[in-house]
Formats: C-alpha cells, structure tokens, sequence
C-alpha cells in the first residue's frame, strides 16, 4: 500500500526520480483487478453475441459463454422480420420503424424548444423566469407514475391519445427539464460582452439566437442530440401506456416477443432481438465517446 | 396587468409628447414567447397533473376519476394492503443495497481509474457502456444470464459443481439479488464518472502534504478525499435514490414482478391498479405516496445544495 502511494506521488511530484518498474506489485494488482472487473461488465455484450449466433440445438446442448460452433445468422433474421408478439409476426422492424417515428421528431423538436428556452432564460430574463426554471428542474424528479393519468386524459381530450404524436409530445415534455439545464447553463458560461455587443448592433431576439448563439454552440447540441436520441430510444414506459399495439416502440415490442409466455422459447432469437434493440443506443455511445460522458454529467450535477 | 393599466392610462391623461414606455407585459416579449412551453410544462403537467394526482387520491375513483371525497380511505386501504406492503419492503431491501454497492462500486472504480492508469479511456468506455442500454435490454441479457438450465448455474454445475444452486429468477428468497446484479451492472458506470470528475477536482497539493506527512494511500482516501467529496456524495446519493424510486421497467423485463409477487414494487403496483385493475383511487394514493418519499429525499439536499450556497 505504501508502494501505491509512491508510484503516484512519482507522477505529481518533482521530474527525474528514479523510473518506477512497469510490472511493479502494485501495478500488477491495480490492472489486474482492472481487467477482471472490464471481462465482467463485457460478459453481458459478449453473451448476447454469441447466443444469437448460434442454433437452437447448440444452445440447448453447451453452455452460454462458448464460442458458436457454427456460426448462423437466422436467428438475426427471425427477430427481424418473423418474431412474433401476440398474433402480429412482423418482428422487430415494425417496432424499430415506430421508434424512430418516434425518436426523431422528438429530439428536433425539444432540442429545437428547449435550446430557445435555455437561451431565454440565459440572457433574456424575466420577471418569475427563474421560478420556472427552479420548478421545471425539480418536476425532472416527480415520478412519471404521478403524472401519467392526468396526462392520458388531457391527450385524450385533444384526440392524440394512442398516436405517435402524442408519444413525440409526452417525449418532448419530459425531455424539457435536463435539455433546458444544458442549453441555459451553456449560454450563461458564454462571455456576455459578445450578446452585448448583438444588441448594441441592433440584434435582436431572434438574430442573436441564429447569428450568434448557435453556430456557437455546435458541441452542445451534439451532446443533447445523444442525450435525448439514447433516453428516447430506450423509454419504455412511456410507450407501453401512450402508444397502441400497432404503434409500440421497439423496447415495448422486445419485451412483449422476449416474455410472451405462448410458444416454444427461443432464446437465440430472444438475444438477437435484445442487440438488436441495444444496437442504436451502443452505436451512438461508442461513436460519440466523450461527448456521451459530458452529457451525463451535465444531466448529473443538477439533475 | 392592474400597475401597466394605469401606467397607460396616465399617459393617455396627461398627452405628454414623448414616445410611452412599452406596457410591461409585452417588455421582452421573445424571451417570454420562447418559454412558454418551460410556463406549460411547469404550470400544466408539472404542478397541475402532479396536484390533479393529489386531489384524486382522496377521492373513490374506480374505473373513471370522480370526485367523490372519501378522505383518507385510499391511503388507509393502501397501508393495509398486504401487496402494498411487500413491494415496499421489496423497494426497501432493493433501494438499500443498491445504494451501498453502487456507491461503494462506483468510488472504487473510480478511485481506481483515478491512479492515472495506462488505457483510462478504455476502461470507462467499458465500464460505462451499459448505462447506453435501456433497463428492457438489462433484464432481458440477465434474464438470460441467470437462466436456471442454461446459464450460470448450469455452466458451474457442468463445470463439476454439482451442488451449485444460484437460480434468482425463480426463487422468491433470493429474486432482489438477482435484480440487484442487473441494476448495479447498468448504473455503477455513472456513479463511477461521477465520482471521478469529483476525484479530478481534488486539488494535487493535497495529496502532494498527505504524502509528506506519509499517510497511505488508501487512509488518504478514507480520511481526507472521502470527506472533501461529501457534495458529490450527495448528489450521487439523491441521483440513485431518485432513481431506485421509479424502478420499473428492469422488473418488468427481468422477472414481472415474480416469482409471486416476490419482486413486486410501488411503481408496478400503481400501473397496476391504474391500467390493469381499474382501481383508480389507489394507483393515484400509491402514486402519491411515491412523490412524497422523492420529496423526501430532496429536502435535504436542496437544503445542503442551496442552503450552503447562501453561507458561502
């Protein structure tokens, strides 16, 4: 323990001390453990892989961790395109299809409305804007079971009860809070000479926003792309009450084909679908890399 | 409205040349446009479907909401509900664990990413994956993983551990374990990033007198950066708790509730009574009694976050 804290102390401390070994106990230790937690969090993905590569036979026969002896694809069809919930068997794609009808309109739009609204609240402040913004914040923690009945009927009473767009409505609501704190918080961390500047030029409102605020801020708009595009994607229980049977998102139809409890289960067309349904949030997780940990963090410190 | 009003009338009476100040309603107008979904949000489905929930819970609605007051019968009913009172013991013992071991896990993956380890962001990348996938996929992979015939218990038995038994899925005694391994597997990877951006933040010249005063690394730790990280604590506390609260859809894909009613929770007995047994009153008293323990929570910390701030 004493070696730890000099290994370390080698790296803060003053330049030239005598080089420490690569393959010191203490480093043995520290990557070993490492590695040994990294084999655990990557046995789930791994799982999933190989048992949607293989047949059914070969599942019932071996063990869950060994490698496909014969590597098939049929499973990934299946899921695809024959699965079946109840007495549809279209499989996964129609639930795919629905969630991006669902996901995208929803990122444009509470992007679109919640980067405006953090702006405002940026630099256009006013009377009571704050008291919104505190209570907007702290609704992100009201439970969505408080609020779900009394929603169901005011969409039902617009008529979008059951509809996509109601969904994309519910989404863009409840994507308000954390989005808003992003947008705000970025704003406000801009340097108010250049707004000031906008506005004794004769900008207004609208311009600065454009001209200024936005192609200032790219980053930022990428990091919420991600957040909302992964917390969209992956709601469940959003779809399960506000879509209908014909319109489940993909993690509501997934559930539905993995715990049906009629029929033979397939356990190879089971994972396939579930990597299936995990595909989309992983891809944009390991594209955006450190753009998905600002995300979090910033939905994290105050949120 | 009344103050502008007779600013605008006083300028009409008095037929001053000068241009009139702009009515202080319509001053900043955008800025006012531009929130008004924030104003709808709040005022409509924050407060209002939040209150609306509240009302109705004192009141007898069965199949459809209707405002017949019958005091605190719902909540009554409620806490003499056996079901009740297991899913809220079931949250108890599930909330409690997971709290210790994500926080526990989390600071110690942390701390170990904090030794300026080779591949840092390897690790991260690794560790933080599954909190990309949505809690359906979690269950689900677990569901497999924990399968009695094909999974881990049967690959240990093959392996000639023939008394090996681990079966979480259908064994009411050990369900929450099972549920236990899935969430802490989907959410350390958070905590940890957490944990390390508040590591990050710890400023070298303490480790720097911590080492002069040769005081070892892990003391270090317990003694002086666990207490200099006490905000971040607390917020990865409120993060967890808030979250263990709402635990749903990771029941619902991982064991439905079962075996039984063994991993039965307060946010399944409310969609429950609201959607599967029409028994409104009691999903709106269940609700409730779900919001009032997140208010709980944040008290406290509001009172630390906001309540510090002002001293300082």
């Amino acid at each position: 323990m004493a070696d730890l804290s000099v290994t370390a102390g080698a790296m803060t401390g003053p330049r030239g001390q005598k080089p420490k070994r690569a393959l010191s106990p203490t480093n043995i230790m520290l990557y070993g453990t490492l590695i040994v937690i990294a084999v655990y969090y990557l046995i789930p993905l791994y799982v999933m892989v190989v048992t949607s590569l293989k047949g059914m036979p070969e599942i019932r026969m071996g063990n869950i961790f060994s490698p496909p002896m014969e590597i098939t694809f049929q499973p990934w069809v299946k899921a695809w395109s024959e699965a079946c919930t109840g007495i549809n068997c279209d499989g996964l794609s129609r639930g795919f299809m629905n969630s991006v009808y669902i996901t995208v309109p929803s990122v444009i739009i509470s992007i679109a409305i919640a980067s405006v609204n953090g702006y405002a609240l940026a630099n256009w402040k006013f009377k009571g804007s704050e008291a919104f913004f505190t209570i907007l914040i702290l609704g992100a923690f009201i439970p969505f079971q408080v609020m779900i009945y009394p929603i169901a009927i005011l969409l039902g009473s617009v008529g979008l009860f059951g509809s996509l767009t109601g969904l994309v409505l519910v989404h863009t609501i409840f994507g308000m809070p954390i989005l808003t704190l992003l947008f705000r918080n970025y704003f406000s961390s801009m340097p108010e000479e250049l707004f000031k500047a906008a506005r004794v030029d004769g900008a207004g409102f609208w311009s600065i926003y454009f001209r200024i605020m936005l192609p200032m801020s790219m980053p930022i708009f990428v990091v919420a792309v991600i957040l909302q595009v992964t917390g969209i994607w992956n709601d469940f229980l959003f779809g399960v009450i506000y879509s209908s049977n014909e319109l489940y998102p993909m993690t509501v139809q997934l559930n539905n084909i993995v715990n049906s409890v009629q029929g033979v289960k397939e356990y190879n067309v089971n994972m396939a679908a579930t990597l299936l349904t995990g595909l989309v949030p992983l891809i944009i997780y390991f594209i955006s890399g450190k753009l998905f940990v600002r995300g979090i963090a910033a939905g994290a410190v105050k949120g | 409205m009344s103050v502008t009003d007779r600013e605008n009338t006083a300028g009409a009476l008095v037929r001053e040349p000068v241009a009139r100040r702009p009515s202080r309603l319509f001053r900043n107008m955008s800025g006012k446009i531009a929130s008004i979904p924030m104003v709808f949000t709040t005022l409509v489905i924050f407060v209002g479907c939040t209150l609306w929930t509240v009302l109705y819970s004192f009141t007898g609605s069965g199949m459809l909401p209707r405002l017949n007051f019958v005091g605190l019968d719902q909540y009554e009913r409620l806490w003499g509900s056996a079901r009740w009172m297991n899913a809220i013991e079931n949250l108890a013992i599930f909330g409690v664990l997971s709290l210790v071991f994500t926080i526990v896990i989390g600071f110690f993956l942390a701390t170990l990413l904090d030794r300026k380890v080779r591949g840092e962001d390897a690790f991260r990348t690794i560790f933080l994956y599954p909190f990309a996938l949505s809690f359906i996929v979690t269950g689900l992979v677990w569901q497999w993983i924990l399968n009695p015939d094909f999974g881990v218990q049967q690959v240990l038995r093959d392996l000639g551990w023939e008394s090996f038994a681990f079966n979480p899925l259908h064994d009411a005694e050990i369900v929450l374990y099972g549920l236990l391994i899935a969430g802490l597997w989907q959410g350390t990877g958070l905590i940890m990033c957490i944990m390390l951006a508040g590591l990050r933040g710890i400023d070298e010249d303490i480790w720097k007198a911590a080492r002069v005063d040769g005081i070892a690394t892990w003391k270090t730790y317990v003694v002086i950066i666990i207490p200099m990280m006490k905000p971040v604590f607390v917020t990865a506390l409120v993060l967890i708790a808030s979250g263990i609260i709402k635990v749903y859809d990771l029941v619902i894909a991982q064991t439905s509730g079962g075996p039984g009613l063994a991993s039965d929770m307060p946010a399944i007995y409310v969609m429950q009574q609201l959607f599967g047994a029409q028994n409104l009153g009691q999903g709106f008293a269940a609700s409730t009694m779900m919001l009032v323990s997140v208010v709980i929570i944040l008290i406290p910390w509001a009172y630390l976050e906001f309540g510090g701030k002002k001293r300082g």
